[in-house]
Parts: structure tokens; C-alpha cells; sequence
């Protein structure tokens, strides 16, 4: 890169992420305000906490996400996974096309269109076969692994596709069963890609409000269709104390599992070329 | 050669799968059947919804077969849905009116995104990592509050106004929320990482010797970036694109929080369809028409993708 060049992508850089960050900034420094006006500053206070964590909707739609995030995630990583290893290791199989573009569109499917076909086949599976009876839990849980697996399976799939197999053909040259080979093998090399993914599922289940709203029913009412019904009243400083937690909690949670993948990633390269270090 | 690929194949493939045949029965079958089930058999619900009559009952449509009368079937197929759509503005409207707004927060979203992965994939070797996962960490965090964000800054006495009436630019505030620009905001601030992270990925393979061919040869620098690296990076801007545009048709969140009643999208009319008139056949009749909309650009670019994926290999 010529150096002449450089301070103007700096400035790019610089405006890019001021306005990417911006907003969640501003979120964060007026949760703590006094104030119950949100953009008159009243003075520092963290009274807002106190009353978001009194306020027992919001605590019982967190539960309820919390759980049907972390029960849609581990599906959607485990069907996800066999999506991506049927797409890279098959090259040819009958139907692989259509595999490849049910992965695919999940990914850009607007979600109005998710949400109320879902819904629809709900209904009809309702009527036809007694279940899923009534909607709810279980509803969001199936839709939420449905457009979570497609994630898992993009981030899983680059993983393979990258995966140095001469490890894997080493193992069975040696005798190793392919089952065996897989878990002690080919699991511990692809898990960080497992818990991104899974990670991600997580993220996206925990944040949906479209498909939820279409496929739930009474009594489950989940932590963005309460965020949403407060929101649409204006602006609330108990939301934003909510925001700054979330922002905090999946900030830890990403650095903590960037931390452990760039370990990982660092170790096995030691081991695999111990030369190069 | 083919000898050699099917050698090559064996030898990836476990040799259970090879001989069980259940093992890649299972592993290919599973997720097919999974998808087939929750994502494409559902369609064939919305478009029998569709075509439909409205009742109130529940759920809230009759159905198709209306009765055995001597030993007659009676069906009901009933289109009026689809012609109310294109014959009521109100429809016609919305749907031009997504079509505007996601063409142009395409484009808006590529403008911005473009130098941002130009500036990460042109960065020092390491800090691009970090610069990357500073693009990926809001995506994280929630979406409706990140959208959420943007109404206390866009307000009338939001963040936005105060900061310009404090530097004394005008006197009144401007009025952005609730309008069609404060919807562009939202959607351009939630899809820039679509368009940044395939952009940065077809920059970063880019081969730098070309470039420097043609600086050799006396090629001015905008001259080689419009010659050079824009085509190269045609595969990223398309990518982009379509994680952009797609979604954003469909988009519901954006236009109801941050738009006002002038800036109707089709996920908006979908939603209130549904939730507000209890109006199911309209619902999916809005959304067969969405997705045949949608479908054109989904499978240009699937082909397009398929044969960037057998050039590489």
C-alpha cells in the first residue's frame, strides 16, 4: 500500500465505525441517566437497573428466550452440521442442488414470509395430526432451528471446506473406525466452528421478533415481543438499561469465544508445523 | 482424471458410509428432510391460503373443500385476493414503494460498504482481524435495539437535532424520524455488515501483481480501480447486493419503528394484515407475491454463485 493512501482509508475507517458504534453508544451512556426524559441529561444514576430488574414481564420473557435460545441453537448446530458435512464431503447425490439452495435461502428470506408460512404449516399440522397442539414454546422452538440451522450450516461449511484432510485419512490408514475418527478427529478440529455457530443460532433466537410474533401463541411471550410492545409506546430508559445489558453479556460472550478459538487456532498450528514457530 | 476424482472421493469419505449405506442416508437425509418439511412445504400452505375466502372462524379462513354434495366434491378457488392486490393503490403502492427503497438502500449500503472493506483489506496484516470482528460484534447484539437506537437520535429533540441546533446550524429541528430518510438510515446502519464481509473476502484475494502491471505501465490509480479491482470484485458486490435487497423487501422492523405511515413496505402491509385485520388470506397473498417478486434475483444469483464455485475448483 502506498503510503499517501493511508490517511484517507483511515478516515474511512474512522467514520465507519463511529457509525456503526455510535448509536450503541448512545444507548449505553443514557441508561445511566437520571432523567426519565431520555435526551435530557439529569445526571448520572443507575436507577433504571433497579427497575428493570423489578419488572417481572420482562425477567419472565428473558427466561422464556434464554431457554427456547438455548434448546433452537443446540438442534440447529447438530442438524446444521450433518447439512454442511452432506455439502462438502458429497459431491454428487441426488437432490444435492435443492440442499444447497434450502441452506441458502433461509439465510435472505424475508422474515413476514418465515414467520406466517411457518404459522400456516402449524395450523395444518394442528388439524391433520393433533400436533404441535396449540402454538408456543415448542412452535418458536422448531422455527427457530429451521432458519438457525441454515447459519450453522454456512459457518460449519467454510470449516470443512478449509480442513486439512490427511489427518482424518491417517487415522483410518491406521485402522481407526470413520466414527471414531470423526469424534476424535474431526469433532475437536471443526468445534470452534461448532460453537460459533452455535453461538450465532443463539444470538439470532435470542433477537427474533417477526417469526416469533407470527408462530407463538398465548401465554409465550418472549423478551423481543415485550422490547417491541415498549418501544412502539416511545422511548423507554428501562429498554435501554436492557440494551446495555445485552450489549455487555454478547460482548464478554464474543471475546471470551474469540479468545478461545485464536487459542486453538494458535496451538494447532504449533502442533501441526512446529518448525514454523 | 475422473478415475482419479472418484480415487480422491473414496478416500474422503469414510469407508462405513461407503459400505453402510445408512450412515450418509442419514447424514445427507436428515437436513434434507428437515428443510423439505419447515421451509418449502410451508409455501404450499401460504399459496392455498391465498386462495382462500376470509371467514371469521378459526383459524380464520374456509376452507377449500366445502362439503361432499351427491357424491360431488366442491372446491372453491377464490382469486380475489391477488386482484385486490393489484387493483387496490393501497397494494400497489407498497409493493413499488419496497422495491424503491431496497434498490436504493442497495446501492446506499455498497457505497458506504465498499471503502470500508477496501480500507480493512488495504490495513496492516494484524489489524485486519480485529477490524473484522468490529464489523461482526453489532450483529450480535440485538437488532431491534440497535433500530431502536436510531429514535433517540433521530427525534425531533433527540441527539441528532440538539447536537445541530447546538452548533447553532438551524434553529428548528429537522424533522427525520418518522420519515422515508430515517428508514434508509436504519436499513443502510443494520445491512452494511452483508455487504462488507463478501466484499472484504473477494478484495482479499485479489492478486496485487495486477496492479502493479498496470502501474508499471503508466495506469493512473482511479483508472486501475475501476479497470481492475471493481470487476474483480464483481463477485462481492453481487453477494452483497443480495443479502441486502432481498431482505430488505420483506423488511418489516425498519419501517415500523423508524418510518412514517408514507413510507408503506410490503412486510409493514403483511404484518398488519395479518396481525391487525385478521386477514390471513390477504397476508399470504401478499407474501406468494413477494416471493415470486424475490425469486428472480434468488436464482439468478445461486446460478451465478454455482458457476463462480466451479470456476474456482
Amino acid at each position: 500500500m502506498k503510503k499517501s493512501r493511508f490517511p484517507l482509508l483511515m478516515t474511512i475507517l474512522v467514520f465507519g465505525y463511529a457509525f456503526l458504534y455510535g448509536p450503541i453508544l448512545s444507548l449505553i451512556i443514557y441508561s445511566f441517566n437520571e432523567s426519565r426524559l431520555v435526551t435530557v441529561w439529569g445526571g448520572w444514576s443507575t436507577k433504571w437497573y433497579g427497575e428493570l430488574l423489578q419488572n417481572q414481564a420482562i425477567l419472565d420473557a428473558a427466561g422464556l428466550s434464554l431457554k427456547i435460545a438455548a434448546l433452537s441453537a443446540t438442534f440447529a448446530m447438530i442438524l446444521g452440521t450433518l447439512a454442511a458435512l452432506a455439502l462438502v464431503r458429497f459431491k454428487r447425490f441426488k437432490g444435492r442442488n435443492v440442499l444447497g439452495v434450502m441452506v441458502a435461502a433461509p439465510l435472505v428470506m424475508p422474515e413476514v414470509i418465515l414467520g406466517l408460512s411457518l404459522l400456516l404449516l402449524f395450523v395444518a399440522m394442528d388439524d391433520l395430526l393433533g400436533w404441535p397442539s396449540g402454538r408456543g414454546q415448542t412452535t418458536i422452538i422448531l422455527a427457530h432451528m429451521t432458519f438457525a440451522m441454515a447459519y450453522v450450516a454456512v459457518v460449519v461449511r467454510s470449516r470443512i471446506a478449509h480442513l486439512d484432510q490427511s489427518l482424518e485419512e491417517a487415522a483410518m490408514d491406521l485402522g481407526a473406525k470413520p466414527i471414531k475418527v470423526f469424534f476424535t478427529i474431526t469433532l475437536p478440529i471443526i468445534a470452534p466452528a461448532l460453537m460459533a455457530g452455535w453461538l450465532l443460532a443463539f444470538t439470532l433466537s435470542l433477537d427474533d421478533l417477526v417469526v416469533a410474533s407470527f408462530v407463538s401463541g398465548p401465554g409465550a411471550t418472549t423478551l423481543p415481543m415485550v422490547v417491541y410492545s415498549s418501544v412502539r409506546l416511545g422511548v423507554s430508559p428501562q429498554i435501554n438499561a436492557l440494551a446495555t445489558l445485552i450489549v455487555v453479556l454478547v460482548g464478554i460472550a464474543v471475546a471470551v469465544a474469540g479468545y478461545v478459538m485464536y487459542r486453538q487456532e494458535k496451538i494447532r498450528q504449533t502442533e501441526m508445523h512446529p518448525d514454523s514457530k | 482424471m475422473i478415475q482419479q476424482t472418484r480415487k480422491a472421493i473414496g478416500r474422503i469419505i469414510p469407508p462405513s458410509i461407503q459400505k453402510h449405506n445408512w450412515g450418509r442416508t442419514t447424514l445427507i437425509g436428515l437436513p434434507w428432510f428437515w428443510l423439505a418439511l419447515f421451509f418449502l412445504l410451508p409455501f404450499l400452505f401460504v399459496l392455498k391460503i391465498s386462495l382462500s375466502e376470509a371467514a371469521l372462524m378459526q383459524p380464520p379462513y374456509l376452507p377449500f373443500i366445502r362439503g361432499i354434495e351427491d357424491g360431488l366434491v366442491t372446491l372453491v378457488v377464490n382469486f380475489s385476493n391477488y386482484t385486490l392486490i393489484f387493483e387496490d393503490p393501497l397494494y400497489v403502492n407498497a409493493l413499488l414503494n419496497s422495491m424503491q427503497i431496497a434498490a436504493i438502500s442497495t446501492l446506499l449500503t455498497l457505497i458506504i460498504g465498499y471503502p470500508m472493506a477496501y480500507a480493512i483489506a488495504k490495513a496492516p496484516k494484524h489489524w485486519r482481524l480485529p477490524l473484522l470482528m468490529l464489523i461482526i460484534l453489532p450483529f450480535w447484539t440485538s437488532f431491534l435495539i440497535r433500530v431502536y437506537a436510531w429514535i433517540g437520535i433521530l427525534k425531533n429533540n433527540g441527539l441528532f437535532n440538539n447536537a445541530l441546533m447546538w452548533l447553532g446550524i438551524t434553529d428548528q429541528p429537522i424533522e427525520i424520524l418518522y420519515t422515508p430518510v430515517a428508514v434508509y438510515i436504519g436499513i443502510i446502519y443494520s445491512y452494511l455488515p452483508f455487504v462488507i464481509l463478501p466484499l472484504y473476502a473477494t478484495l482479499i484475494r485479489m492478486d496485487n501483481s495486477l496492479l502493479e502491471a498496470a502501474a508499471d505501465l503508466g495506469c493512473k490509480p482511479w483508472k486501475q480501480f475501476l479497470t481492475i479491482t471493481l470487476p474483480l470484485s464483481l463477485p462481492g458486490i453481487i453477494a452483497g447486493s443480495m443479502l441486502v435487497f432481498i431482505p430488505v423487501m420483506g423488511e418489516f422492523v425498519i419501517p415500523d419503528l423508524l418510518g412514517g405511515p408514507n413510507s408503506l413496505m410490503i412486510g409493514k402491509l403483511m404484518w398488519t394484515e395479518f396481525f391487525s385485520n385478521k386477514d390471513w388470506p390477504v397476508a399470504s397473498a401478499l407474501a406468494v407475491t413477494l416471493l415470486i417478486i424475490l425469486i428472480i434475483p434468488f436464482v439468478l444469483w445461486q446460478h451465478y454463485e454455482r458457476r463462480q464455485e466451479e470456476k474456482r475448483s
